[in-house]
């Protein structure tokens, strides 16, 4: 059954002729005439190859960044974003294609050299100083100096206050250590940082993965501010809503190539995601027959000193329960609690009517729980290990007689769950390392089956993951209730649970907010009961 | 077969019979079987302390007390000997490994419940379980001469063709060999030190696991602190000053990975014998032991470089995984 699961995000390039029109369509589009008409690009990519051994990351792609405008970048998991920027920045060498600035053909041999250029990135998760201030932060390479050579600490701070006034974020204070600050506030910092060196050209790498609406707002403020500055800026994000919102312009990469470029306005976004995937994509979520039945798990009043108060629900047994939330709401913290990973100060969680008071993660697994976290490739497999070791780790205490191994029997259950997966691995005893991302993602799951839960929790489970994988996803949760466990999955992402959940928790602040039967409901009640908006 | 290649051992192997073959050339007994055994008796206790040390590595740790806790345990039973020479042998062992176990203890609950970087741990019980040596023996050594004989002689003595030290030694590798490959312990110790995060997500226990670690080493240390100073038949609050870099590097030299997580008993026991053998022959073939600190050392960087330049290899399999997707 998981075969054709598995197969879909193999399947691509079936429907290549479909975006090589798609491509000739889009690339016949009229000269820039958005934003700035007569403006003519800051920088310019064209013809860039790069492969690494055994890899062709990037093939004769192209790229033009205007002043005054948002790009956005986009293209699935793997499709060479990432080298892009990387060749953007400095850090790679393309083998092949020009490079230019202002129409002058340059190169661009290290990060020393791109940052001179006044190239700089914006990373997802923001590099820099956590035990630094504000200021530091903002001015380090270049600070202020005194006659004597040492840093002149007033003008540094007072310049770092301007900088911030104009950006509109006085609320910053120069002198707070980094990690004091917040995400969103970090990303200012990063964005003052790159107006104090005059940056020119500004990469934003998935900046909005781990911000809350609110904070993408103030996000958007930024680039707006960024734009009427007459930056040009390169925005890297999975989410269309945002690229639509904020975006002049579009270029599209799949498999290392260029497959579309254009203006958005004048291009749909079933357009892009045909021209990402190479295929259309009607049934994003599978559909199900939902067979629920009593309750499996039940909490009540469970809460944490600072994260969480009186969280109250119930999971029905072949049920999947979306929980919805602004990041920051609390829900990850509540199904850590019920995995044993924190710990509660009150109530009570009982498992097919027996209470259970789990005070290790180890607990939970014995009593049939079980949480799969957001991270995969931190928090999921263990590379170095083989796979046979991966899927039984939490199964030791199963596969072990009073501490002791059971080779035989570690064996056995590892196949059983692989073959299930229909694994492609040579052997058991494969390093994890060696496997393709989707079949580690398949070492996980079995990893999490072969504990043979009543309960999967999972978190965010498609978070930054490519649109097929994300339907592999999907497909599997549904054959997962189909067999009568019950799954929790916590998402940010509207589609997503509006589209698998049966029941959706949408919690606030830390408590539950509302409870939903996923019937004609809609996004924008969801929205408003995260937000705390009344109708 | 190419696996074959890739496992460090065999290098480090290869290395050590090239080592012995240079040393022959210039010291023809050197590779006599009788010196061969003489070699690994010498190098025994490095052996042993290396097992408890790779132990602590492997879960991103690091045990720096293991010489003092060696000195402070060896003070304990040389004293205890000395005061009443009729407690028999495995009592005294019994007594060695208990007193290890407390102090490795120590530093597994310091490590475990407060949190604390084992490196600060260690380093500070390094300096207290000296310390400790001296106020219990107030700075006294006891001597040869107030040490009882079977005391002195009981690791000497010839068990098939091997003196009791090196049947310990052997007993010692066989025992971890099966902890690390054949139990839910071993497992865990690799596990936590590859990846941590996902282990606790797993259900075991990072702390404890670390606890249990410290435990071990403290425990061999323990064992090592009769066996040094019954061989060197001197105790005092210099006994091993100093050892437990020694012991770092035989770890590091067999390709025990400092960040945790790669490296086995072979690597341990040939990284031992590795520091074994350049420091028995050189000294016959008349090398300073300056030259000794330096070809150690080259060693460890050496061991370094090659390890890095593995696990670089692992780097390749992200690309190959871009490439699957």
């Amino acid at each position: 059954m998981s075969r054709r699961i598995f197969n879909q995000t193999l399947s691509g390039p079936d429907t290549d002729m479909d975006t090589t029109a798609q491509h000739k369509m889009a690339t016949q589009l009229p000269e820039p005439s958005g934003a700035a008409p007569s403006a003519s690009p800051r920088l310019t990519l064209s013809g860039i190859s790069k492969s690494f051994p055994g890899v062709r990351a990037l093939h004769d792609v192209s790229l033009s960044l205007y002043p005054g405008q948002v790009t956005a970048l986009i293209g699935e998991n793997g499709a060479g974003k990432s080298t892009l920027v990387k060749i953007m920045t400095g850090i790679y060498q393309p083998d092949s294609g020009e490079i230019g600035i202002d129409g002058q053909a340059t190169t661009l041999p290290s990060a020393h050299a791109a940052f001179g250029h006044g190239i700089t990135a914006i990373h997802q998760e923001t590099v820099l100083f956590d035990d630094l201030s504000v200021a530091e932060n903002i001015f380090l390479g270049h600070a202020p100096r005194t006659r004597f050579g040492t840093i002149d600490w007033r003008t540094m701070r007072k310049n770092a206050r301007e900088v911030l006034e104009t950006m509109r974020a006085s609320h910053i204070d120069a002198d707070t250590r980094l990690k004091d600050l917040g995400i969103a506030n970090k990303h200012l910092v990063a964005v003052a940082r790159a107006m104090s060196i005059d940056a020119r050209i500004v990469i934003m790498d998935e900046p909005t993965a781990a911000l809350s609406m609110k904070e993408i707002e103030e996000l958007f403020l930024l680039i707006e501010f960024l734009k009427s500055e007459g930056k040009a800026v390169l925005f890297i994000s999975h989410k269309f809503d945002e690229i639509y919102r904020i975006a002049d312009r579009y270029t599209v990469f799949r498999d290392g190539e260029m497959v579309g470029e254009g203006l958005l306005k004048d291009t749909g976004q079933n357009d892009i995601v045909r021209m990402m995937v190479g295929r259309n994509v009607d049934h994003i979520f599978p559909q199900r027959e939902p067979k629920i039945g009593a309750p499996v798990l039940s909490v009540s009043g469970l809460s944490h000193p600072t994260e969480f108060d009186d969280i109250g629900f119930e999971l029905r047994k072949g049920e999947i329960l979306g929980f919805y939330g602004l990041v920051g709401a609390g829900r990850s913290e509540v199904m850590q609690a019920i995995a044993g990973i924190t710990r509660t100060s009150r109530g009570a969680i009982s498992l097919d009517g027996q209470t259970i008071a789990p005070k290790s993660a180890a607990d939970s697994i014995e009593a049939g729980i079980v949480y799969v976290p957001e991270e995969r490739g931190k928090q999921g497999v263990v590379i170095g290990l083989p796979i046979f070791q991966n899927v039984s780790l939490p199964s030791l205490a199963r596969t072990s007689k009073s501490g002791v191994l059971k080779l035989a029997e570690e064996f056995s259950l590892a196949r059983s769950y692989t073959e299930r997966l229909d694994l492609r691995a040579s052997s058991l005893s494969q390093d994890v390392g060696t496997l393709s991302g989707g079949n580690q993602q398949k070492v996980v799951i079995a990893k999490w089956l072969a504990t043979t839960p009543k309960v999967i929790i999972l978190d965010e489970p498609t978070k930054g993951i490519d649109i097929g994988s994300k339907a592999a996803v999907h497909g599997f949760m549904a054959e997962l209730v189909a067999q009568g466990l019950s799954v929790i999955m916590v998402s940010s992402e509207l589609p997503e649970i509006l589209g698998m959940s049966d029941r959706v928790v949408v919690m606030r602040e830390g408590r539950i907010a509302a409870i939903y039967d996923n019937k004609d409901l809609n996004a924008e009640t969801l929205v408003r009961t995260a937000a705390g908006i009344a109708a | 077969m190419k696996s074959f290649l890739k496992n460090r051992e065999i290098w480090l192997l290869a290395g050590i019979v090239v080592l012995i073959g240079l040393i022959s050339t210039r010291f023809p007994g050197f590779a006599d079987p009788a010196n061969l055994r003489q070699v690994f008796n010498d190098t025994s206790i490095l052996m042993i302390l290396a097992l408890g040390q790779m132990a602590v590595i492997l879960t991103r740790s690091i045990d720096l007390s293991m010489a003092s806790n060696l000195c402070f345990t060896g003070m304990v039973v040389a004293m205890l000997n000395a005061a009443h020479p009729a407690i028999p042998i495995p009592v005294l062992i019994v007594v060695a490994l208990a007193v290890g176990l407390a102090l490795g203890a120590i530093n597994g609950l310091l490590v475990w419940r407060l949190n604390i970087p084992s490196i600060v741990v260690t380093l500070g019980t390094l300096t207290i379980y000296r310390g400790a040596t001296f106020v219990i023996s107030g700075g006294a050594w006891v001597n040869a001469d107030q040490m009882s004989p079977d005391f002195i002689n009981f690791q000497r003595a010839a068990f098939l063709g091997l003196p009791v030290l090196s049947w310990i030694a052997i007993a010692v590798i066989a025992l971890f060999f099966l902890v690390m490959t054949r139990t839910a312990i071993g497992r865990s110790i690799y596990a936590i030190g590859v990846n941590p995060t996902a282990s606790i997500y797993a259900g075991i226990d990072v702390g404890r696991t670390k606890f249990i670690v410290f435990c071990i080493s403290g425990m061999i240390g323990g064992l090592a602190g009769y066996l040094w100073i019954s061989r060197y038949v001197i105790a005092s609050v210099e006994v091993a000053n100093g050892y437990e870099l020694n012991i770092i590097a035989a770890c590091v030299i067999g390709g025990i990975s400092i960040a945790g997580g790669i490296g086995s008993v072979g690597g341990a026991v040939l990284g031992a014998l590795f520091l074994g053998i350049i420091s028995n022959a050189l000294p016959v073939i008349n090398i300073s032991p300056f030259w000794q600190m330096a070809i150690s050392g080259s060693a460890i960087i050496l061991a370094v470089v090659l390890n890095a330049r593995g696990e670089r290899r692992q780097g390749r399999i992200i690309l190959r995984k871009a490439e699957a997707v």
